[in-house]
């Protein structure tokens, strides 16, 4: 193990760690605790010019119950809801099809496609704009949840197949030798024998796009607007346009907006490192 | 008749039997790839072909030509545009400080690479940033900012120093708005790290120790190397990001001051669907430079995962 | 305030309907089906004005299904285009002259000719200039204010200042602030338009509303020597330290804390500024207006923008959505929702009674006889939309980086020669 392992170490050095690692991590999430102390306080104590002091009153409920019952946040992040949801059903389905055709058959073209969803993942995505914007546009869909869901499911499948189909890959290739051997159909090869064992790819990738779509900002402004189909990333800044930033009811938004993706990871925590960091390790 | 029928449905099925393995990964491949035409394949093309129109997006396209491309890269007599330059020098500094991610996620992968009590949560805690959107990063990095009550202020005070306006300056907003993209960047570096740090060889690290190698001499020759997937895929997954930096920039300056903080995945924005922008030939064509930029990247990641795959075989 | 305000408008459109003929005859009965609005009016004094017009349209029409939807004014200004193009609602929010000319010449704002010569917008005669373009009208516009100076009274009575009427005498007042240790003027540039009102002013003052108009137009280089002198004059301001520190990091809301903290005395602005500095504890003893000084023997210009409805040519029902448009229009309606409680604005229609308050009353008087250049809409709706994004960006640079001038100025030029062609 490297770095040696700190009970190996002196005392005062293992007394040192021990010290050190909850002050850089207060340090390290300053920022954070800065928005949950904002979130927090009274409207006053901006004026008064108190940013970074304590509270001089506890709001929490008055802020937060702003953010809930008194602006659209509730839309925000329901349609956000509505547009994470389905991109995530849609993509991993989609991924895992082609995840299959990719790792399990031999056939002409199959890298040069592979490597075109690869390619088509890093794309730098303003070249997309302005002709998915259109297309959009033409099929009726722009400012609407479907409208971007869809967008999402196909730029997404591209990041998903190289993923499913790298797991795919390593799984024992003899089980679905053993199943042609049988007569057993393709597609219920893929049903039966394959599905079942990607499970822990498929949890790993479902959280994983959860939190990507969750946060994406860019796409939400490019294809929708307003409350009816907007959301909560786009959505924070309304509290902005009141004629002062409203710092306490913002951070209060902003938290919210972000439970659902920090609930998700401490939830599936290993799935999601898991994701993450396919291929960090051979 | 019946019979006839059952023959051909017959010959069908053997038809099909026959090709079974030649058409099952046809059929499932082709939802994703219809889907990827769609909106992926067909929308780059169709950029390609914008940048070379005069286009509002509303009337009828004129076809201009290389126009676009001579005003934005200065071909012939005319002068580079200044927007684009400056576009352009920022994306570099993006995609060299936002490398700093990874040495910075590495020495706190490091860190934390322990078996106290506790450090699970403190490992997820670490993590926390890149879970956050970056809506709520850049939100967050500029009221720290602000240039009075910002709490970087308030620490400089501390220490004498006069006070910084970062995102009103033109020649430090840029670094304010990398430093808080840098923030989250490390995280998911950190992550990639300390999952490879877990893999490394405990047997090799012995033999190292036993050699007498220790400190930056180990993690140089014994423990980098044994980290080269996680470093490839932080080098990956960093550059990405360094070159579709825009939420932070739209949330944090919107391009100013004077447009010093554009970079070129902005300035596409602003040409093609900001308020006084409508000018999508002319943001096509600074959208199809980003991408031959990129172009570069992909092709030698590709090569990489080519040659692994080579490997494989 | 806002309640009370709510009461008023509903009492005043039910006098409305009973009393103003034109209207009561051609809405004789109530309107049925569908009308969707799309509005920016986003800043809470709008927005309260914006949803008491729908609660007492509806309550004339308890038929008709009307579904409002409010968006951020600012980012309305990019997300107009799509609105337009697909699935168009039926009534949307938008500015006046130049600005209306992409969507006109794309037909994408129904021609509304026939409301004008039908009678269906009584008292609404002087405003048609500004919705006239290629000789027809695309839309109504439902207020227009005046930009000038807003200033802390009780600062300025503190200081023994009073209004100036000239350039010298508002340098030298600013002088004595600068000393008292305050900044003159509060301004924020991070979106930059607050910067084209003082150039706008500086301008207009400078070389008069034709040589404005000219530049405007394309007619007029950026380096000619009488643009120079212009910002020679601004230079003097900000070389005295006249404009709050930092303001390219403030939007135009954050800097009025600098109004309403007393560190700053005067704001340029439009006259929706009143409502907030009032929302922040300023009564009508604190702050006062004055017509921005003369510079140069020039007939005075002066900057009052108008804000409209228009139908997009896409919407689906477009005899409801003229009935809401002459509705705004109309005279009582108007005085109710530019009254001072409400958007603090100037009432459209010539029928309709200016509110009694002083910055309406002192407004509506400098526009009637003390505008005799000529009226100006703003910077980024006067100029090109390209000239506007590239100027403004340029003015903003000015104010931090004076001695840049040449450079930007070239720049400007340089945008000049591709824009105009």
């Amino acid at each position: 193990m490297f770095p040696t392992p700190i009970a190996k170490t002196s005392r005062e050095w293992q007394i040192g760690y021990q010290t050190l690692l909850p002050i850089m991590l207060v340090i390290w999430l300053l920022p954070l605790i800065a928005v949950a102390m904002f979130s927090i306080k009274p409207d006053a104590d901006f004026t008064n010019g108190n940013y970074w002091g304590l509270p001089s009153s506890f709001e929490f409920f008055s802020n937060y119950g702003k953010v809930f019952f008194e602006s659209n946040m509730p839309r925000y992040l329901m349609n956000s809801l509505f547009i994470t949801i389905p991109t995530v059903i849609g993509a991993v389905a989609l991924s895992c099809m082609a995840g299959f055709a990719l790792g399990v058959y031999r056939f002409k073209g199959n890298l040069l496609i592979f490597f075109m969803f690869i390619a088509g993942n890093f794309v730098p995505f303003q070249i997309l704009m302005v002709p998915v914007r259109d297309l959009t546009i033409n099929l009726n869909l722009y400012d609407t949840k479907l409208g971007l869901v869809l967008f999402h499911v196909a730029f997404q499948t591209g990041f998903c197949t190289l993923f499913m189909r790298n797991f795919i890959r390593a799984l024992p290739f003899q089980l679905i030798e053993a199943a042609r051997v049988e007569g057993i159909a393709e597609w219920r090869i893929f049903w039966y024998v394959v599905l079942p064992l990607m499970k822990p790819a498929l949890a790993a990738l479902a959280v994983l796009i959860f939190t990507f779509i969750w946060n994406d900002y860019f796409w939400a402004v490019v294809l929708t607007q307003g409350p009816g189909a907007q959301p909560v990333t786009a959505g924070i800044t309304e509290f902005n346009s009141q004629y002062r930033a409203a710092y306490h009811l913002m951070s209060a938004g902003s938290i919210v907006a972000a439970l659902p993706p920090v609930a998700m990871f401490f939830l599936m925590q290993k799935h999601f490192i898991a994701g993450l960091t396919l291929g960090a390790v051979k | 008749m019946s019979s006839v029928t059952t023959n051909a449905s017959t010959a069908n099925r053997g038809w099909y039997n026959r090709n079974e393995i030649a058409i099952t990964p046809w059929l499932f491949l082709l939802p994703a790839m219809l889907f990827f035409a769609a909106y992926v394949i067909m929308p780059i093309c169709q950029s390609f072909w914008i940048s070379f129109h005069q286009w509002d997006g509303l009337g009828e396209k004129t076809w201009v030509g290389m126009a676009n491309y001579e005003r934005l890269l200065g071909l012939g007599d005319q002068r580079m545009d200044r927007k684009f330059e400056t576009s352009f020098w920022n994306n570099l500094k993006w995609l060299v400080l936002y490398l700093l991610a990874i040495p910075m996620g590495l020495f706190i992968a490091l860190f934390l690479n322990q078996t106290v009590r506790g450090i699970r949560l403190y490992k997820s805690l670490f993590f926390f940033p890149f879970v956050i959107s970056q809506v709520v990063v850049g939100l967050v990095f500029s009221w720290l900012y602000l240039p009075r009550e910002g709490l970087l202020n308030a620490v400089l005070a501390v220490f004498g120093a006069e006070p910084v306006n970062i995102l009103g300056d033109p020649t430090m907003a840029t670094y304010g708005i990398i430093a808080a993209g840098l923030w989250p960047q490390t995280a998911y570096c950190m992550i990639l790290y300390l999952t490879g740090l877990n893999a490394v060889d405990p047997e090799q690290v012995e033999a190292a120790r036993l050699d007498g190698a220790k400190g930056s001499k180990m993690l140089w020759y014994v423990i980098l190397p044994q980290l080269k997937p996680a470093t490839f895929i932080a080098f990956v997954v960093t550059i990405i990001g360094a070159l579709r930096s825009f939420d932070l920039i739209s949330v944090m300056t919107n391009g100013g001051p004077f447009g010093s903080t554009r970079v070129l995945s902005f300035y596409m924005f602003e040409e093609s669907l900001s308020e006084f922008g409508f000018r999508m030939g002319y943001g096509a064509a600074i959208a199809v430079v980003l991408f031959f930029i990129m172009l570069g990247f992909i092709v030698y990641f590709l090569y990489s995962m080519w040659r692994d795959e080579k490997g494989a075989n | 305030m806002r309640s009370i305000f709510k009461t008023t408008v509903a009492s005043l459109a039910t006098a409305a309907v009973m009393g103003t003929a034109a209207f009561a005859a051609s809405h004789a009965t109530p309107l049925t089906g569908d009308l969707k609005i799309t509005s920016d009016m986003s800043n809470p004094a709008p927005r309260a004005v914006m949803e008491g017009l729908v609660a007492d349209f509806q309550e004339m029409n308890p038929d008709l299904n009307i579904e409002l939807t409010i968006v951020d004014r600012e980012a309305w200004k990019t997300q107009i285009r799509n609105v337009l193009g697909a699935n168009a609602p039926d009534v949307v929010n938008w500015y006046a002259a130049n600005r209306m000319g992409p969507y006109v010449e794309a037909g994408l704002f129904e021609d509304v000719s026939d409301m004008y010569d039908g009678g269906d917008l009584p008292g609404l005669d002087a405003v048609k200039g500004a919705m006239t373009l290629d000789g027809k009208q695309w839309g109504v516009p439902y207020t227009y204010y005046q930009w000038g100076m807003y200033y802390r009274e009780d600062i300025f009575n503190e200081l023994g200042l009073t209004e100036p009427t000239t350039f010298d005498e508002e340098l030298a007042n600013c002088q004595v602030i600068v000393d008292s240790g305050r900044a003159c003027y509060a301004i924020g540039t991070k979106f930059l338009w607050t910067a084209g009102g003082w150039f706008d002013y500086l301008n207009m003052r400078t070389n008069g509303f034709d040589f404005h108009m000219e530049l405007a137009r394309g007619e007029v280089s950026w380096t000619d020597d009488r643009v120079r002198e212009t910002f020679a004059n601004w230079r003097k301001i900000i070389d005295m330290g006249g404009y709050v520190a930092d303001h390219q990091s403030y939007s135009w809301q954050e800097a009025l804390t600098f109004m309403t903290d007393g560190e700053a005395t005067a704001y340029l602005m439009g006259n929706f500024v009143v409502a907030p500095l009032r929302d922040a504890g300023l009564d009508d003893t604190q702050i006062d207006f004055y017509q921005f000084p003369t510079i140069a023997d020039v007939p005075q210009g002066e900057d009052a923008p108008t804000d409209t409805f228009h139908i997009p040519s896409g919407a689906e029902n477009k005899d409801n959505a003229r009935a809401f448009l002459s509705f705004v229009a109309s005279a009582d309606v108007q005085t109710a929702i530019n009254s001072g409680d409400a958007l603090g604005q100037l009432p459209v229609n010539a029928d309709s009674s200016v509110d009694a308050d002083e910055f309406l009353e002192q407004g509506f008087e400098m526009l009637s006889t003390n505008a005799q250049g000529g009226v100006a809409q703003f910077f980024d709706r006067d100029f090109p939309a390209e000239m506007a994004s590239v100027g403004m960006e340029g003015l903003q640079e000015f104010m931090v980086f004076p001695d840049n001038l040449d450079d930007i100025l070239e720049r400007l030029e340089e945008a000049r020669d591709r824009i105009y062609q």
